[in-house]
This record gives C-alpha cells, structure tokens and sequence, in this order.
C-alpha cells in the first residue's frame, strides 16, 4: 500500500522534485555545509586534520578573542557605522526619491536615475581607486589642487584614522543612495493618483501634498525596510571597509569592522589568529541570525505582510 | 498656462539634481582624466579631470604589457560567461517548482532556499569547507561555483512565474499529454524570458564585478581575474610607495605599473558595465521590485 503511494507521489512529484535537486546540491555544498562547518570555532583548526577532526578546545578561542581590545573595537565600530548608514540612509533614499518623482520632465527624471544608479554598478576595487584618485598623497585631488587653494597643508590620509569615519560614510552614501531610492520609487508610483488631484482641489501646494500624502504613503514600506536593515546590522559590507581604506593597518581603530577583521585573521600567519577569527565569525553568524529573527518578529506583529516569513 | 511657469522650487530642484548628477560621475571623469596624460604631467601637476598633457601612454602601456592584462580579462570574461549561464540555469529550475502550487514538496525548498537568507555559516567555516572539503583553492571554479545559487535570485525568478504565467496554460498542456520537463523547457521558459534576463543580468554583474573570491582562495596569479589584479596593483604601489619614501627616491617607481596605466586599467575593467547597464537598467529595477513583492 505505501509502496504505492510512493511510486505514485514520485510519479507526479518526480519531474518537478528532479529540477530542484541541481540548485539543492549548490546550497548543500555551499550554504548548508558551512552551517556545520561552524563548530569549528570551539576546535583548534589545523590545516593537516581539516575541520571534522581538529580537537575540540571548548570556549578558548572565544577567551581570546573577547579578551583582545580588537573585540570592542570591531563590534563598535560595525554597529555605529551600521546604525548610520541605516538611518542616514533612510532619509537620503526616500529624499532622493521624492525628488525623482517631483521632476516632472520625464526625460530630466529618467536620465537622472540613471546616473544616480550608476554608482550602484561598480565594484568596491573601482571605488578605491576613484577615492585613490581624491585622497593620494602626493597627486590626489585634494592634496594636489583643492588644499593649496585653500592655502592648507596636504593631509596624509591613509595614516590617519580621525578622517575614515567622515570618508566612508560619504562613499556608502555615494555609492548606495541612488539604488536604495529604486524600491521607494516604485512605492510612490504605486500612490493613487487621485489622491494629488483631489489635495490639488483643496488648495494644497506641492509641500503639502508631499509632506500629507507621499512621505504617509511610504512610511509603511520605510519601518519594514528599517527594521530588516536592523536585522542585518551584523554584517557590514566588506568591500567598504577592506577596499576603501587600502586595507591599511594604521587606519584600523576606525575602519576595522566584523567581517574584515574576521577575515585579515584568518589570512594572518598569527598562532591561534584562525582560532580568533573563527570565534569572531561565529559571533556575527549568530548575533546576526538572532537580530533577523527578533526583528522579524517585530515586523510580523506590526505588519503580517510585509515580515520575511 | 501653469505648465510654463517656471517655479523657484523648480529651479532649485532641478540645480540640486544637476549637481547630485555630477557628484555621481565626477570622480570617474577624473580617473578616465588621469588615464589619458602621461606620468612627467601626473607628477608635475598631479591628478586632474582635463589632462593636461594628453597621452595615450597608459593605454599603449597595458596593450605592451598584454599577458598579465589579457589574461586577467580572459579569466573575468570565462567565469562571467560559464557562471551567469549555469547560475541562470540552476536558479531557474530550481525556482519554477517553487510557483507550482501543486508541488507538493513546494514548501520544504522554499524554506531551504530562504534559509541561507537567514543564517550563514559565515567567511571561516566556507573558507574551510571550500579549501579543505572541496579543494577548490585555486582552481578557476573556485571564481564560479560559490556564486550559482541565491536565495535572492530564486525568489524573484519564482515571483516572475507567478506573475508571468496562468495556470490554466500548464493544465491545457497537460491535457495534451505533455510531461513536465516539455512543458517547462518548450513553453515556461518562453513566457518567462524578461524573468529570465533579469536574473542573469544580476549574475553578470556579480561574476563581472567579483573579487571577493580571488581574495579568499586565489594565489595564482594566472588566475587573477581583472577586479583582483587591479586591487593586487593597488597594493603593490602602497608597498612600493612606503619603500621608495624610506629609500627617499621616487626613481623605483618610475618604471613599475604606473598611476596612469592603472586608472586606464580601472576604465578598461569598467567601460563594459557603463555602457551596457543603462539599456538593461529596466531590468534590474524590475528585478528589485519584483523581489520585494510577496507571494
């Protein structure tokens, strides 16, 4: 009987079932199997005996790692910057693209969606050169042309850290606001249309029907996108605060984030610095699965439709 | 008659935007700038949007030095290539069950893809996995396996076949006795084309613009693709520039992989991506869009 009813599910579930196993087997491979692959921050990792057989060593690379001044560092640095571009975010994507649908030659607006998006398009290397560009030392923009003008000193910039806070919170915002504008866009195309005509009607200037119907309007769409961005706070983008800063050591106490430190650990030669970085990762994958989690809570409660899940 | 008014608050936003426009693409022009002068006008006037000295230098520099340079282009444009066909292909199949409300395992590979959206094992345990388990470290795959699968990607692509496709068109063809893979192959993948592009255009884009990868598992420095070899020059100027300052000679570096020749490099990686997004850009908000509408 079961028997049956197996052969006659895999029958009618078998070609759809086989179409997903190619994808099935990538995720096995390089998503499910690194799941597990986590334990290996309560082992000593060695590189002869692979992750499975390294000996077990409890809490110790934890110790380290907490006990480092780096731990502090990295977790403030990663949460602040995150917070920022966050917030900061919010109001230059929703600015950004109330003013694309305030144009109202559609050419004018089209071509600037555009170029605002075009950031979006580069990769962090091709960023740190544009920023090389402005900030070399001896032929950079700055240096070279704007400070003499002023009649000011040229400035070492990649040996000074009190500048990056200031230098990548301008690239973040440089190369994400145009994109981040895309969704809300499309949220206020999504505004019934009567609406502007009837506040029109009532007198109500171009302000006004901003400030009572447009931002209203996306006040929904702007708390889902927020709290999941909160959810994420763990994970920084890398290749900001790797690539943009040269990967330079001097300017670490401001540009060391989680995952750059996670990463120049485990490419250091250092005794037991794997063992750091392996704690350290841990810690983000964890503290991160446990923000999205509560944040999606949050989301869920307020607006069933708009939660991940 | 109010149409031909030209508002103060017209003018400013029109100004504001004229000048976010230029913020956007400023420092490129000064880096496509610096590409074309030589390097006695880089080092006599420094960097500038208008060459001084225009040269074309730099870009008979990187055609003279071609093995590295052409061969960092091949390994970008092989893996692009091969990665958004598989990745496209995979992701596809893998997200069309997924819309069939029929499917009875629908949920289960629903939550396994959502999933890696969740949690993530993170960079140390993959480096483990990827080097030790699969032994992929400098091998070209390496640069195109990592990448096939995306939770993100799946979901779009899903969204797309339940936009895109009635029900009704896969029970006529199932009445006309077509199996499953006829229908997915001759008539699903036809109608889901713009869904189909959307993704593979976010695949080139990845693949194109990758360096992470090489970062973590490529010491071969015949597989560099172009991204890394321009971050590894990069790098190698910072030491050399540190080096030179302590010598108190700047002559070393009158010879190595110049400041021009690796701005043109840096236009040369990105001239592709800048010319092409503007006719696909449709499809990648499309793509952000679609993404964030539930099911």
């Amino acid at each position: 009987m079961k028997k049956k009813n197996l052969a006659k599910d895999l029958k009618k579930n078998g070609p759809l079932l086989s179409m997903c196993i190619p994808g099935l087997i990538f995720f096995i491979l390089f998503s499910y199997l690194p799941m597990f692959g986590i334990i290996i921050a309560f082992k000593q990792y060695r590189y002869d005996l692979g992750i499975w057989a390294s000996p077990w060593n409890g809490l110790k690379n934890f110790e380290f790692m907490f006990s480092s001044p780096d731990a502090w560092i990295i977790t403030r640095n990663t949460i602040a910057y995150n917070l920022l571009f966050i917030f900061g975010g919010l109001v230059l994507n929703v600015a950004m693209a109330i003013g694309l649908s305030e144009i109202r030659n559609k050419f004018f607006s089209k071509t600037m969606q555009t170029i605002v998006i075009m950031p979006h398009f580069l990769s962090y290397v091709i960023v740190s050169f544009l920023v090389l560009a402005f900030l070399h030392v001896e032929n950079g923009l700055i240096n070279r042309t704007i400070l003499p003008l002023l009649g000011q000193e040229g400035i070492d910039w990649y040996s000074n850290p009190k500048y990056w806070p200031y230098i990548l919170v301008i690239v973040n915002f440089w190369k994400t606001v145009g994109y981040g504008s895309v969704v809300y866009l499309a949220g206020i195309a999504g505004i019934d249309t009567s609406l502007y005509e009837a506040a029109k009607v009532d007198g109500a200037n171009r302000w006004q029907q901003i400030r009572y119907i447009t931002i209203p309007a996306l006040v929904p769409l702007m708390i889902i996108l927020t709290i999941l961005n909160v959810g994420k706070i763990f994970n920084s983008d890398f290749g900001l605060f790797y690539q943009v800063p040269l990967n330079t050591g001097a300017l670490y106490p401001t540009t060391n984030v989680i995952s750059t430190y996670v990463y120049n650990m485990l490419m250091s030669a250092g005794t037991g610095s794997v063992g750091m970085a392996s704690a350290a990762a841990f810690y983000q994958s964890v503290v991160g699965f446990i923000l999205v989690m509560t944040t999606n809570l949050i989301v869920r409660k307020k607006s069933p439709e708009n939660a991940l899940f | 008659m109010k149409k031909h008014k030209i508002s103060i608050g017209n003018i400013i936003l029109y100004s504001v935007y004229v000048l976010i426009a230029a913020a956007c693409i400023y420092p490129l022009l000064v880096v496509l700038g610096v590409s074309f002068t030589n390097e006695s006008s880089i080092s006599e006037y420094g960097f500038n949007v208008i060459p001084k000295m225009f040269s074309l230098d730099s870009y008979r520099y990187i055609i003279a030095s071609k093995s590295t340079i052409l061969r960092a282009y091949g390994v970008t444009i092989f893996v692009t290539v091969i990665g958004t066909v598989i990745s496209t292909l995979v992701v596809a199949l893998y997200a069309y069950p997924l819309s069939r409300k029929d499917f009875k395992y629908r949920k289960i590979f629903t939550f396994i893809a959502f999933f890696t959206m969740l949690f993530s094992g993170g960079t140390v345990a993959g480096y483990m996995v990827t080097t030790g388990v699969l032994h992929l470290k400098n091998s070209i795959w390496v640069l195109i396996l990592p990448y096939v699968m995306n939770a993100w990607h799946v979901i779009v692509m899903r969204s797309f076949y339940t936009m895109s496709i009635p029900s009704a068109i896969i029970e006529a063809a199932q009445i006309d006795g077509a199996n499953e893979y006829q229908i997915y192959f001759r008539i699903i993948m036809q109608l889901s084309l713009p869904g189909l592009a959307t993704i593979a255009l976010f695949s080139t884009l990845t693949y194109w613009n990758d360096w992470w990868l090489p970062l973590l598992y490529i010491t071969d420095s015949k597989k560099y693709n172009l991204q890394y070899l321009l971050q590894s020059m990069i790098s190698n100027i910072q030491n050399l520039t540190e080096n030179s300052a302590q010598m108190g000679s700047a002559n070393l570096l009158a010879n190595v992989p110049k400041e021009g020749a690796r701005m043109a490099l840096c236009i040369i990686a990105t001239a592709p991506i800048l010319f092409v997004y503007p006719f696909f850009q449709k499809y990648f908000i499309q793509g952000l869009t679609v993404g964030s509408v539930k099911e």
